[in-house]
C-alpha cells in the first residue's frame, strides 16, 4: 500500500518521511552545538552593523512584484516576446487558434 | 428485482437527471429560505454522489456499462443514444463530484452577502450536469450538446461579479473561444456523419478508415478540444477567466475544462484507437504523429506557464497561469503514452496522466480556494497591497503551504505521486523532455514561494491589523481538499490500484469498449 | 461539379465568418462573424442528408410509388441541425447581453480599449 512501484524505480514516502526525520533531528543536533550566549533583541548584533541604524521591517519589506527582479530583468527579451504575444485581444485568441489548425494541417496532410 | 439493482441499472440517466432537476426546482425552494436553498444543493449534490459511487462499484468490478436511452435492447439500425460508462468515465464523474461538492460547501459562506444566488446555484448544477454528461456519454453528438451546455452555463457564472469591466471582458473571451471551439467540433462530427451514417462512439470506431477526412476531422478535434482544455499557444482564455471569476466556480470550470481534457483521451484512444499503428509517409506510424504533436505543445504550455506565472501581480491570474502549467503536465503524459504505444514504460505515462488529472484538481483548486479566503478577508487582489497575513489566518497558511508543496510536486504529497510516475516514463522516451517537465516544476515552487513571501509572511501592513481568519465553511472546504493531497501523498497504491489503473487499462482496451455495443447487435 | 457547390459555400462561409472573428475591431461584427460560421456548420450539416430526387422523410404520407427508405432525404441530419440552431440562438443571445453590459461599463466597442486584462 505505501510503495509506488514505476517501470524503472519505486517510490515509498513512508521512508522518506523517517529519512526526513532523522536527518532533521541530525540537524537539530548539530545546531545545538552553537553559541548559547546569544539573545535576541539586545545590543549584541550593534557590532555587525557599524552603528547604522537598522530599519524597522515595514520599511525593508520588499513588494511581490519586485521580487524576482533579477531573474525578469536578465530574462528580458524573452519576456517581452511573451508580453506581445499575450495582448489580451479576443480576435488574437482566434488567431492563434487558426495558426495552430494550419499547421497542424500542413503536418498532417503531407505525411 | 430489488430497488438497488433497478437503481443501479437506472444510474446512468439518474445521474444526469438529478442535477438537472434540481437546478430547475431550485428558483422554487429558494422562495421559502436562503438556507433552505444551500441544504438542497448539497443535499442533490450528495444525492447525484451516491448514484456515481453505486455505478463505480459495479463498474470497478464487472466492466463496462450501456444504458439505451428510450429501448430494453439495442436493434441493428443504431439510432437511439446510448451511455456507455467505462472505468475512465465513471474515475472523471467521480472528480466532477468532489469539485462541485466541496465548491457548493465554500460559496455557502463566500458569497453569502451577495445577491442573485439563486440564479448562482442553478447555473452551478447546470454546468455540473453537463460535465457529467460529458463523461458518461457514448454518443459523439451527445459529447456536443453538453460541451455547449457547459460553455453557456460557465459564461455566465464567470461574468458573476457584473459591477467589475473586468469580469464581463473574461467571460466575453470565454463564450467567444468557446462557441468556436464547439462549432469547429460539430463541423468535425458532421465529417464523421457524413462518412459512416453513425453517430455512436463504438460505432465509430469499428468502421473507422483512416481516409483523408478522418485526418482532417482529427485535427479539428484535437485542436478545438485542446483549445478548450487550455493547451498552449490556444490557452489565453484560460488566465482571464480563472482570475475573474468567483473561486467556488473556477473549480466547477475546471471541471469542465478536464471534461475536455478526457474528450481528447475518448478522440484518440478509442475513436481512432483502431487506426494507432497505420504507417504515414517516412514509415511513421499515425501514433507517433499525434504523440510528438502533444508532446509539442504540452512542452509549450509548462514552460509559458510557468514563465508567465513568475511575473503576475494578481493573485487569481498567477494561480490560472499555473494550472496552464499542470495541463501541460496532463499532456505530455498522454502524448508520451500515445507515441510509444505497446512499450511497458506508456502504460505507466498513462498511470501518471490519469492520476495527475485527480491530483491537478486537488491541488489547484486547494490554491484557488486559499486565494479566495485572502479576498473574502483583505477585500484586495492585488500581491503588492497584501503582506503578513500569516499572524491572524494560522489554518489559511498551513492549507497554502500543503497547496505549494502538492502543486511543486514535493515530497510527501500527491503531486510528487503523479509527477514520478510521469518523469520516470517520459524520460524514457527522451531525457531532455524530462528535465524541461522538471524545471517547469521548479519554477513552480519558486512561483509559489514568493505568493508565500509576499502574502503571507513579512511585517503586517496598517490596513490589514484586524483581519480575522476565514469563515468556518472555507476552512473545512478547504481542510477536506488538503487532507485528500495528504492521504494520496501517504498512500499512493491504494487509489493508483482502485481508480487508475482499471481507468488507464479501459482507455487502452478500445475493444471491449466496441465489443459491447457491436457485440450486442 | 454543380453538387460540390454547397460544400464550396460551406468552406466560403466559415472562412468569412473567421476572417469577422479575427480582423475586426468591433465587437458586435466579431458575434456577426460567429452567427456566420454557425450558419455555415448548420448549412453542411443539412447537406449531409440530401439524396437525389429524395422526398421529405415523413412515413405516413409519402407519395405513391416511393420506396422506403430509398427515396427519402435523411432525418437525423436533420435533428442535428435543429438541436444546432438552438443552441446558436442561445448562445447568440448571451454573447450580446454581454455586449450590452460591455457597453455601458466602457462607452466603447473597440476591442483594443477594453482590454483590461493583458499580458
Amino acid at each position: 500500500m505505501f510503495t509506488l512501484e514505476s517501470g524503472s524505480g519505486f517510490w515509498n514516502p513512508i521512508l522518506w518521511i523517517l529519512v526526513f526525520v532523522i536527518i532533521f533531528l541530525l540537524f537539530y543536533g548539530i545546531r545545538g552545538f552553537g553559541k548559547s550566549a546569544y539573545k535576541k533583541g539586545t545590543e549584541q548584533t550593534k557590532v555587525f552593523l557599524s552603528g547604522n541604524k537598522e530599519p524597522s521591517p515595514e520599511e525593508m519589506h520588499v513588494k511581490a512584484s519586485n521580487l524576482y527582479w533579477g531573474f525578469t530583468t536578465s530574462m528580458k527579451s524573452l519576456y517581452s516576446v511573451l508580453r506581445n504575444m499575450h495582448t489580451g485581444n479576443t480576435s488574437d485568441y482566434i488567431l492563434w487558434f487558426v495558426l495552430v489548425l494550419v499547421v497542424l494541417f500542413l503536418i498532417l496532410g503531407v505525411m | 428485482m430489488t430497488i438497488l439493482e433497478a437503481l443501479l441499472q437506472h444510474s446512468p440517466a439518474l445521474i444526469i437527471a438529478t442535477p438537472l432537476l434540481s437546478a430547475f426546482l431550485l428558483p422554487l425552494v429558494s422562495r421559502i429560505h436562503a438556507k433552505v436553498r444551500d441544504v438542497f444543493a448539497l443535499v442533490m449534490l450528495g444525492v447525484t454522489s451516491c448514484f456515481v459511487g453505486l455505478l463505480a462499484s459495479d463498474v470497478l468490478s464487472h466492466g463496462p456499462r450501456i444504458y439505451i436511452f428510450g429501448a430494453q435492447n439495442l436493434h441493428v439500425p443504431l439510432v437511439r443514444i446510448l451511455f456507455e460508462v467505462d472505468s475512465m468515465g465513471i474515475f472523471m464523474a467521480l472528480i466532477t463530484m468532489m469539485l462541485a461538492i466541496i465548491a457548493v460547501i465554500y460559496s455557502w459562506s463566500f458569497l453569502h452577502q451577495e445577491d442573485g444566488l439563486d440564479k448562482y446555484y442553478t447555473l452551478l448544477l447546470l454546468v455540473v450536469t453537463s460535465a457529467l454528461g460529458m463523461e458518461l456519454t457514448g454518443d459523439i453528438f451527445n459529447f456536443f450538446v453538453f460541451l455547449e451546455i457547459s460553455c453557456i452555463a460557465s459564461c455566465a457564472l464567470i461574468a458573476f461579479w457584473v459591477t467589475e469591466g473586468e469580469a464581463l471582458e473574461a467571460a466575453f473571451k470565454y463564450i467567444v473561444v468557446s462557441s468556436v471551439g464547439a462549432l469547429f467540433v460539430l463541423f468535425a462530427i458532421g465529417i464523421f456523419y457524413a462518412q459512416y451514417n453513425a453517430l455512436n462512439i463504438a460505432t465509430l470506431a469499428h468502421l473507422l478508415q483512416f481516409t483523408f477526412l478522418d485526418k482532417i476531422a482529427l485535427v479539428i478535434l484535437l485542436v478545438s478540444l485542446g483549445m478548450k482544455a487550455g493547451l498552449a499557444p490556444m490557452h489565453m482564455w484560460l488566465p482571464d477567466s480563472y482570475g475573474r471569476a468567483p473561486p467556488s466556480i473556477v473549480l466547477i470550470i475546471m471541471s469542465a475544462t478536464l471534461a475536455s481534457f478526457y474528450g481528447i483521451l475518448r478522440v484518440v484512444f478509442t475513436v481512432y484507437g483502431n487506426v494507432l499503428t497505420t504507417s504515414l509517409r517516412f514509415s511513421l506510424p499515425v501514433h507517433v504523429v499525434i504523440g510528438w504533436i502533444l508532446i509539442a505543445l504540452a512542452i509549450v504550455s509548462i514552460l509559458i506557464g510557468v514563465i508567465m506565472a513568475l511575473i503576475q501581480t494578481d493573485l487569481l491570474r498567477l494561480i490560472g497561469y499555473a494550472a496552464v502549467a499542470e495541463i501541460g503536465y496532463m499532456f505530455l503524459a498522454i502524448g508520451t503514452s500515445i507515441a510509444a504505444l505497446g512499450t511497458s514504460y506508456a502504460t505507466v505515462a498513462l498511470h501518471g496522466g490519469v492520476l495527475h488529472i485527480l491530483n491537478d484538481a486537488i491541488d489547484i483548486g486547494l490554491l484557488f480556494l486559499v486565494a479566495g479566503a485572502i479576498y473574502y478577508v483583505t477585500k484586495k487582489r492585488s500581491l503588492d497591497d497584501i503582506s503578513g497575513l500569516a499572524r491572524n489566518m494560522k489554518f489559511t497558511t498551513v492549507f497554502f503551504l500543503i497547496g505549494l508543496l502538492a502543486v511543486a510536486g514535493m515530497p510527501p504529497l500527491n503531486g510528487f505521486t503523479s509527477k514520478f510516475l510521469i518523469y520516470e516514463s517520459v524520460y524514457q522516451l527522451n531525457p531532455i523532455l524530462s528535465i524541461i517537465a522538471l524545471l517547469g516544476s521548479i519554477l513552480l515552487l519558486a512561483v509559489f514561494i514568493k505568493v508565500l513571501y509576499a502574502a503571507f509572511l513579512g511585517p503586517e501592513l496598517p490596513e490589514l491589523q484586524d483581519v480575522k481568519e476565514a469563515p468556518k465553511s472555507m476552512l473545512l472546504a478547504m481542510g477536506l481538499l488538503a487532507g485528500f493531497a495528504i492521504c494520496i501523498g501517504l498512500f499512493p497504491n491504494l487509489l493508483l490500484d482502485t481508480l487508475v489503473k482499471p481507468a488507464a487499462s479501459a482507455l487502452m482496451d478500445h475493444a471491449q469498449y466496441i465489443s459491447m455495443v457491436i457485440g450486442g447487435l | 461539379m454543380i453538387e460540390y457547390l454547397p460544400f464550396i459555400a460551406v468552406v466560403a462561409m466559415i472562412l468569412i465568418g473567421l476572417y469577422a472573428v479575427v480582423f475586426r475591431r468591433n465587437l458586435i461584427k466579431m458575434v456577426i462573424g460567429i452567427s456566420i460560421i454557425e450558419s455555415g456548420v448548420n448549412l453542411f450539416l443539412i447537406m449531409l442528408g440530401y439524396r437525389e430526387g429524395g422526398v421529405a422523410p415523413i412515413f405516413t404520407s409519402l407519395p405513391s410509388g416511393t420506396t422506403y427508405p430509398g427515396e427519402m432525404v435523411l432525418p437525423v441530419p436533420q435533428a442535428l441541425t435543429l438541436t444546432s440552431i438552438v443552441i446558436g440562438v442561445a448562445v447568440l443571445a448571451l454573447m450580446l447581453s454581454l455586449v450590452m453590459h460591455i457597453y455601458r461599463k466602457y462607452g466603447t466597442l473597440d476591442v483594443q480599449k477594453i482590454r483590461r486584462l493583458k499580458e
